[in-house]
């Protein structure tokens, strides 16, 4: 029969399915077409997933690809190849491009270029919930969802109107998205450039208070909690920010909350010596905080791990600490990051974690994937949990090298990714061809 | 014990030894100050740059005497005047000013950590003449000669800090140099002008500048900046004069012959009072003449090391 590869003796872990067994993983025709032992290898091609474990691809609701108008910093070809090496299946991008993907065209452009030029990971834009993400007119939001937007944000440029936030909140409902928001009170970040706390006085650099998220986050969910509407919380960072969503949770408000690999692995001590890597929104935080979102993700608080994959070129990192730009790039090391501080510290199972990385995002935006149950698009990432590696940037598929984890060790690696049933990565060249 | 590091970037972490050689080099070097021939070979064939991104006159000028003084050639670039007003980046000017054989650069710069960003790239030594919120190493080293010399020591001594803490990369050297020599520090400031947990630095925290003054061996005052008020950090000049000013009165709950300092400029009648500044206590003077013998004395034993 044409096109079926087996995937032979892999330890097969699917969260969305209650699966986690050593097995075989039958695909026919880009679909998953069985899961067992034994499966018949007759006519397949076959992958040797021996030592390794199978899962469900990854699935990132907040990345950026900064395609169209910053191409210097990535594009949607490194982009999604970046994405594939880090085991992502599925993206979700943010709008906060040049221009803004605040119309149609641009979310056409978009999955256009992905579809053309991309990875094979798929590419699920995010549209903006303003135009041009000023935070005063409402964008176009059901032109852009008949156009394949997944959800909106005014991510980086947070919807201070109350008011615009409750009526695109409301209106977005009708077209079955919601907002993804990027808590942030502008006016308390004021002139901060990290955490405000005992690193930022040594440092004599202007922090940033937790209140500038939680005030935010309270305000989010309180007008959720108003409209019975959902909204979904982005990289959620301080251990306040956690308590706001368990408690909004207990009383059945309808949030959502990620989180990211470098809240839940690095604090603002890492900012000593003035590491522009380490410069990002929200800031690094503190040991308590990183303690506090561990905990919610292991209570359910927190939903979903996101990347926030934020490249930027190396010229905007090798500046004045106050002048960096702020992101981390993220995917190539989110697996190995979070392996090691959630599933080897002991803080949680690699299924747990893997759903959090995949099933659940994948239902939170109502996307394909995140499950290896027959029938469903053969999204799949092969890892070694095991695997020791030190990470080093300079061979990263994206363009942007900016992270704090270069030259660190971690634990375990993505071996392979398969979207719709094709090799899209293979680190060892073992799997493809 | 002879100082071994290429840059000063600051005094957290600079142990109490090489402070003290400083402070004791300062001392020979004031002679020449003093004295009627300004003139001694120390840094002859050196070269030296002041790249200053920020106004400054006692600083700028005190570096450059300084190294006139020891026979250096000395140059100065301000942000203004160079291209920094093209485009150019940190890092390229440092790098082009390295290819010209500068010996030593010295930085001011209104964001922090920006001398330690220009070390990593220049094989020159790096002296930060004070950088954003961060630090200004050579003003607390000016301070602690000044203090030394009055009161004889600086192990055990009281030292009172009070003004814009927040903003003072003169209160972050001082508090690591002066704690580093053994002196206490205790700052006061109007809650929005105190950094948070700036106590776990090594001071205390005053509630009143009068619980701040009690017993000092030192007041010294820090800048207020008209502009914080514009920014609604506090209400009124007449009210922070009400709450934080350093008066006599309040200067008379310290020592009998507690110092006045400030590091200039002053902001007469919003955080001292020139009947204090001007008080027989008031060394403000003298910690300019402090300034030029310390800078003297750093650049001296930084460049030392090469022969």
């Amino acid at each position: 029969m044409e096109d079926r590869t087996l995937i032979r003796g892999g330890r097969v872990i699917d969260p969305a399915n209650d699966v986690d067994r050593v097995c075989d993983v039958l695909i026919e025709r880009g679909r998953i077409a069985a899961v067992g032992e034994g499966l018949p290898a007759e006519g397949a091609r076959v992958i040797d997933a021996a030592g390794r474990v199978v899962a469900p691809g990854f699935v990132d609701m907040h990345c950026h690809l900064r395609d169209p108008g910053l191409e210097y910093k990535e594009d949607i070809g490194s982009g999604t190849r970046a994405a594939a090496r880090g085991g992502f299946t599925s993206v979700c991008c943010m709008p906060n491009t040049r221009p803004v993907n605040d119309c149609a065209a641009v979310t056409r452009y978009i999955i256009e270029k992905a579809a053309t030029q991309g990875s094979g990971v798929h590419v699920y834009p995010i549209g903006a919930v303003s135009k041009g993400l000023q935070g005063v007119e409402m964008a176009e939001i059901g032109r852009m969802r008949e156009a394949g937007i997944v959800g909106i944000s005014d991510d980086g440029s947070p919807v201070a109107n109350s008011n615009l936030f409750r009526l695109a909140m409301q209106y977005a409902d009708r077209f079955g998205l919601f907002i993804l928001s990027h808590s942030e009170d502008k006016s308390l970040v004021a002139d901060g450039v990290m955490n405000e706390g005992l690193v930022s006085t040594r440092l004599g650099l202007p922090g940033i208070t937790r209140a500038a998220e939680e005030v935010m986050i309270a305000r989010d969910i309180l007008v959720a909690e108003a409209e019975g509407k959902r909204v979904h919380l982005c990289h959620v960072s301080t251990r306040g920010g956690v308590q706001l969503v368990r408690e909004a949770k207990a009383r059945g408000v309808r949030v959502s909350a990620e989180t990211t690999p470098h809240y839940i692995a690095a604090t603002d001590e890492w900012v000593e010596g003035y590491d522009t890597r380490c410069r990002v929104n929200p800031p690094l935080r503190e040991e308590a905080d990183r303690l506090a979102l561990i905990e919610g993700l292991r209570d359910g608080t927190i939903d979903a791990i996101a990347t926030d994959h934020a490249p930027h070129h190396a010229d905007e990192k090798r500046v004045e600490f106050a002048l960096a730009a702020s992101g981390i790039s993220g995917f190539e090391t989110a697996f190995s990051v979070c392996n090691t501080a959630l599933v080897r510290s002991g803080a949680m199972t690699l299924s747990q974690m893997i759903e959090k990385m995949s099933a659940v995002p994948a239902r939170l935006l109502s996307l394909p994937g995140g499950s290896l149950a027959v029938g469903e698009a053969a999204d799949i990432v092969l890892l070694d949990p095991d695997a020791e590696i030190t990470v080093d940037a300079s061979r990263f598929a994206s363009k942007g090298k900016n992270t704090p984890f270069d030259g660190k060790p971690y634990v375990g690696k993505v071996c392979a990714t398969l979207a719709g049933g094709r090799v899209i990565y293979d680190e060892e060249g073992a799997y493809a061809g | 014990m002879s100082m071994a590091r290429k840059d000063l970037l600051g005094l957290r972490g600079v142990s109490r030894e090489e402070i003290a050689e400083i402070l004791d080099t300062a001392l020979t070097m004031r002679k020449v100050v003093r004295s009627s021939n300004k003139k001694t070979a120390h840094l002859q064939g050196k070269s030296i740059v002041t790249l200053f991104y920020e106004n400054s006159t006692r600083t700028r000028m005190s570096f450059e005497l300084a190294s006139k003084y020891m026979s250096a050639a000395s140059a100065n670039i301000s942000a203004s005047a160079s291209s920094v007003q093209k485009g150019e980046t940190l890092i390229d000017t440092g790098v082009t000013l390295d290819q010209m054989g500068t010996d030593v650069i010295i930085i001011r710069h209104p964001m922090s950590g920006v001398p330690a960003l220009l070390a990593q790239n220049v094989r020159a030594h790096v002296i930060n003449a004070g950088d954003g919120m961060n630090e200004h190493p050579t003003q607390a080293l000016l301070d602690m000669m000044t203090m030394r010399e009055h009161l004889g020591g600086l192990e055990g001594a009281k030292v009172a800090i009070c003004g814009d803490v927040s903003h003072s990369r003169v209160a972050r050297s001082n508090i690591y140099g002066l704690t580093a020599m053994g002196a206490s520090v205790v700052l006061c400031a109007p809650p929005t002008l105190m950094p948070v947990r700036i106590d776990e630095l090594g001071c205390t925290v005053a509630p009143t500048i009068e619980d701040a003054c009690e017993g000092a061996d030192v007041v010294m005052g820090l800048r207020i900046q008209r502009e914080r008020q514009q920014k609604g950090l506090f209400p009124s000049v007449a009210e922070y004069c009400d709450h934080w000013e350093i008066t006599p009165a309040r200067l008379a709950l310290a020592k009998p012959h507690a110092l006045v300092m400030h590091p200039g400029p002053m902001n007469r009648g919003v955080e001292i009072a020139s009947s204090a500044a001007d008080s027989p206590q008031s060394v403000i003077a003298q910690q300019v003449e402090s300034g030029v013998s310390v800078r003297m004395a750093l650049l001296y034993l930084l460049t030392r090391r090469e022969g």
